[in-house]
Parts: structure tokens; C-alpha cells; sequence
């Protein structure tokens, strides 16, 4: 059994990757195990009682199937309230500020609130002026950290079972992260993530979906698939955003997929025992081909199953921890 | 106590368990972590033993029931999950720990307990009661009563964790093991 790990959760709210340390990153994968073997249960019911008596709001800004339903089933799964509350459905449309409908909402006396916003720095915003505890599920191209989370806890739990070793590590795994980068929050919480446990990240993409001066995140860009995914230990595709296709920020879809889909040909690039991860929702056989989606090194429908522990982890861990009432 | 004394206490526990339960068939065991799961594994060896008979063993981990978490304690440290494949449903659960104290965990044990079936009946086998009960909580089968203090701790090693056998009690100080002072 591994060791307990010593670092102690302190923090009031989870606003994204780049704030938080190797140890508190590694106290939530550590922590999530336990609430993986909760959604597990066979027989019995799939909950335990730590959040019993919260209220957790979901505040969905942008639209969202995915997300939002691993965060109230997370917390559903902790016995907590749930409330959500849609843009469209919200007083923001008539013009009320942010931190006047999280006012009200706080006047409901909510615990957790998961924000998702279309602009980068509106969950720290609302953190440093209210009580609640605040959970960035995505803001603007700035990060979305429990995806980075998931995505990392995968990454390990599929390499512990290939190594047979429950102790293993991200320290030296080659991660090939494909696709649109410029604007994806998910890559750039993963980033942060993966360079805190010590993973080598590639980057590849078409040279307008690669921010400039990414190097300086320490990771190495090529805009040739081959490149990125020999020795890759993980394949990560990105969602292509087509409703951003209409900049034109590459010559065509035809010619993105011949040079930039993961499918059976080009994935014998990579190593035998690489994996393949996508954030969601696929653009079948445009990032990803139906065949390696659905085939047996993919492991998206196990990111959604993480997700949902990880999340629990997390709000347990903001909601629960004495040093994090402090 | 030392390795003698407690592989004896540990046989007339299983001997007492074996005699109260006859139709082992439908005994489960399950071994609160961390120090209960070994305690179980002896247990459920030794019924075996007895009735030819050996009982399934699991392991249970209260720390997602505790009231103290819920109260704004410790966020449980990664001492291991539940774990076990047999249904609890009809048949006579019994839990295992090594020290029992406010009595708080086994609290949490049966809650947990309680979310994966009903059991036809729950029993509690404990290797020493220090006292100090705050709940109204007693176990059917037990090693050693020691009525302790305040200041005073009680430590059990089992040779599967910590390399010997022994019972320890320790009088003045901070407790250096807090984790089974949570009973």
C-alpha cells in the first residue's frame, strides 16, 4: 500500500493547475481511489455521506452535457443538494453582475459553487470576495483543472496496471498531446500537471493551434504526427472546435486529417502500450477515427468514470478539510 | 501483551465466534483497516480450523463515515479502501478492529455496512476495549479489557504490519499513533 502522503489540503478554492504544488496534485489522485471504489460498488448504494447537508450549485456560463453532470453526480455521490443554474436561465441575462448572482446564491447558503465562464479569471474573481467554496470547471482558454486532474489520475492508473506496480509513477512518461492547443483550456491545465509530475510533454499540431512561445511552459512542439508519438506513452487527442473553423485557422478539414488524425495507420507511430485520451465530445474520424475511439488502447470512457471520482475527491477535500476553514 | 499471550487471546476469540455462530456458512468477516483486516485474516483461519469451515474476510474503511470528517476533522489520510466480493444480505456480518474506544468507528463501520445490504445480524470482535465509550457500543467477542486514563494510549502490533505481536500501553505524552485512537 502506498504511503500516506503528507501534504495537508488548505485551500479554499480549486481555480486552476498552475496554483497548486506536486503534493497537493498528488493528495487529490491519492485521495480518488476511494471514491472510484464508491462508484464501483456492485451491490449497495453508490454513496457515502461526506458532503451530506451541503448545497452544491452548478453554474454553467457556457454549455456543457459532460462536465456538469460528472460534477452533480460527484456530489450526488457525496450526499450533497445540488442546484443548477444555466446562463440562459440566470439573472445575468438581465444584466446582474457576477458577484451579485453569486451573492444570492450565497444567500441560499450554498457551499461549493462549480463555476464554468467564458472568461478566463471569473472564478478567481468571485473566490478572493466570497465565502463559498469556488471550483473552476473551465474558464475561458485559462484552465480547467479537474480535467487535468482526470486525466492525470488515468494516465497513472492505466500505468500502474501495465506496470503491475501500484506505486508507479508520471515521472518520465512521454504524453503527445494533438490538435488544437491554442484554444484549449484542457491542454493548458494539463500542461501545468503533467510538468509538475515530471512527465515529457510534445505538442503537435498545425502552427496557428500552437500558441507562441510555448516552449516556455517546458514542453517541445512538432508539427509532424510522427515525430510526436514515437516513444509516446500517452496519446492525447484535442477537440478540434469547428465553430472556430470560421477564422480559418487551417487550409481545410480534409488536409487536417491526413496530416493530423489519430487513426489505426498513424498510430503505429507509437509504441504498442501507448494509450489514447480525448477530452470530449469527439469529432469522430476527424481528430480521432471511430476505430481507435472506440478500440481497445482508448481510454476516453475511462477519463468520464475518473471524472466523477475526481471530482468528489476534490470537493471533499475543499469542503471537508479543517485547514481549509482555517 | 506479547506474541504468546495474544495468539491465544486471538484462538478463544475465534473458538467463542465459532460456538456463537454454528452455521458459519453465512459468516462474513470484515476487518476494519488497518489493523482489524489481519486480526480478521487470524480469525476467520482459526474458524477454519475449528469447523472446517472458513469464512469469507473483507475489508472495511470507515474514514468516508466518520462524524468527525463531516465535522470539519482531518481529511482522511490513504489508508486503503473496502474491499470485498461476497453480499452481505442475510447473513451475519462480523467486524473486526483491534482497539474499541469512544466507539465512533464502529459507528461508521455498521453505516457502511448498512449502505451495501442488510445483513441478517452485525457482530463486533475486538482485541482490546480501552474504554472511553461515548456511544453506546459493546463488542460480542473480546480479547482484553483495559480501563484507561486521559493521557494514557493503547497500541496493538501485528506482526503482517508492524513486525511483532504485541499489545502496548503508553501513560503520559502525545499519542504517536493517532489513527487507532479514532475507535
Amino acid at each position: 500500500m502506498a504511503e500516506a502522503n503528507q501534504t495537508v489540503w488548505t485551500r479554499k478554492d480549486l481555480i486552476g493547475i498552475a496554483d497548486l504544488s506536486r503534493g497537493e496534485i498528488e493528495l487529490v489522485l491519492d485521495t480518488a481511489p476511494q471514491f472510484v471504489a464508491v462508484s464501483q460498488r456492485a451491490s449497495g448504494i453508490k454513496k457515502v455521506p461526506l458532503l451530506q447537508g451541503r448545497l452544491v450549485v452548478t453554474w454553467f456560463h457556457e454549455p456543457s452535457t459532460r462536465t456538469r453532470s460528472s460534477f452533480e453526480l460527484a456530489a450526488k455521490r457525496l450526499s450533497a443538494d445540488t442546484l443548477a443554474i444555466a446562463s440562459s436561465t440566470s439573472s445575468s441575462v438581465k444584466g446582474e453582475t457576477l458577484h451579485d448572482t453569486l451573492a444570492n446564491i450565497e444567500a441560499m447558503r450554498a457551499d461549493i459553487i462549480v463555476l464554468r465562464h467564458g472568461c478566463a479569471g471569473a472564478p478567481h474573481l468571485l473566490a478572493a470576495g466570497h465565502a463559498s467554496h469556488i471550483v473552476n470547471a473551465g474558464d475561458g482558454r485559462h484552465e480547467h483543472p479537474t480535467q487535468a486532474l482526470l486525466d492525470c489520475f488515468t494516465m497513472r492508473d492505466s500505468l500502474r496496471r501495465r506496470l503491475g506496480n501500484p506505486e508507479a509513477s508520471l515521472d518520465g512518461l512521454k504524453v503527445a498531446i494533438v490538435g488544437d492547443v491554442e484554444h484549449s483550456r484542457v491542454a493548458r491545465s494539463d500542461i501545468h500537471a503533467l510538468k509538475k509530475l515530471g512527465a515529457e510533454v510534445v505538442l503537435c499540431g498545425p502552427s496557428t493551434l500552437i500558441p507562441r512561445g510555448v516552449e516556455q511552459m517546458g514542453v517541445t512542439v512538432t508539427h509532424k504526427l510522427r515525430e510526436a508519438l514515437a516513444d509516446a506513452d500517452v496519446v492525447y487527442s484535442l477537440r478540434i472546435q469547428l465553430e472556430r473553423q470560421a477564422k480559418a485557422l487551417f487550409p481545410s478539414l480534409r488536409e487536417y486529417i491526413k496530416l493530423f488524425r489519430i487513426d489505426a495507420e498513424t498510430l503505429k507511430f507509437a509504441p504498442d502500450h501507448a494509450i489514447v485520451m480525448h477530452p470530449g465530445p469527439i469529432n469522430r474520424d476527424l481528430e480521432l477515427s471511430t476505430e481507435v475511439a472506440d478500440g481497445p488502447r482508448s481510454v476516453i470512457l475511462q477519463q468520464v468514470t475518473n471524472g466523477v471520482a475526481i471530482r468528489m475527491a476534490v470537493m471533499h477535500l475543499l469542503a471537508n478539510s479543517a485547514a481549509a476553514r482555517a | 501483551m506479547d506474541r504468546q499471550a495474544m495468539a491465544a487471546t486471538v484462538r478463544s476469540m475465534a473458538l467463542a465466534i465459532a460456538d456463537a455462530n454454528p452455521e458459519v456458512g453465512s459468516l462474513v468477516l470484515l476487518g476494519i483497516l488497518r489493523r482489524g483486516r489481519p486480526l480478521a485474516d487470524r480469525l476467520a483461519a482459526l474458524i477454519g480450523e475449528v469447523t472446517g469451515t472458513t469464512p469469507p474476510v473483507g475489508s472495511l474503511s470507515t474514514t468516508m463515515y466518520r462524524d468527525d470528517v463531516r465535522a470539519g476533522g482531518a481529511v482522511p489520510a490513504h489508508k486503503g479502501h473496502t474491499h470485498f466480493d461476497f453480499n452481505v444480505d442475510g447473513r451475519t456480518v462480523l467486524l473486526v478492529d483491534d482497539v474499541l474506544a469512544a466507539g465512533r468507528t464502529i459507528r461508521a463501520a455498521m453505516d457502511e455496512v448498512m449502505d451495501y445490504g442488510r445483513p441478517r445480524r452485525i457482530q463486533l470482535a475486538c482485541l482490546v476495549d480501552r474504554g472511553g465509550r461515548e456511544l453506546p457500543i459493546q463488542a460480542d467477542y473480546l480479547g482484553y479489557s483495559i480501563a484507561t486514563g486521559p493521557g494514557e494510549w493503547v497500541y496493538v502490533r501485528l506482526n503482517e504490519l508492524d513486525g511483532e505481536d504485541a499489545v502496548l500501553l503508553q501513560c503520559g505524552g502525545e499519542p504517536v499513533e493517532p489513527e487507532q485512537e479514532g475507535a
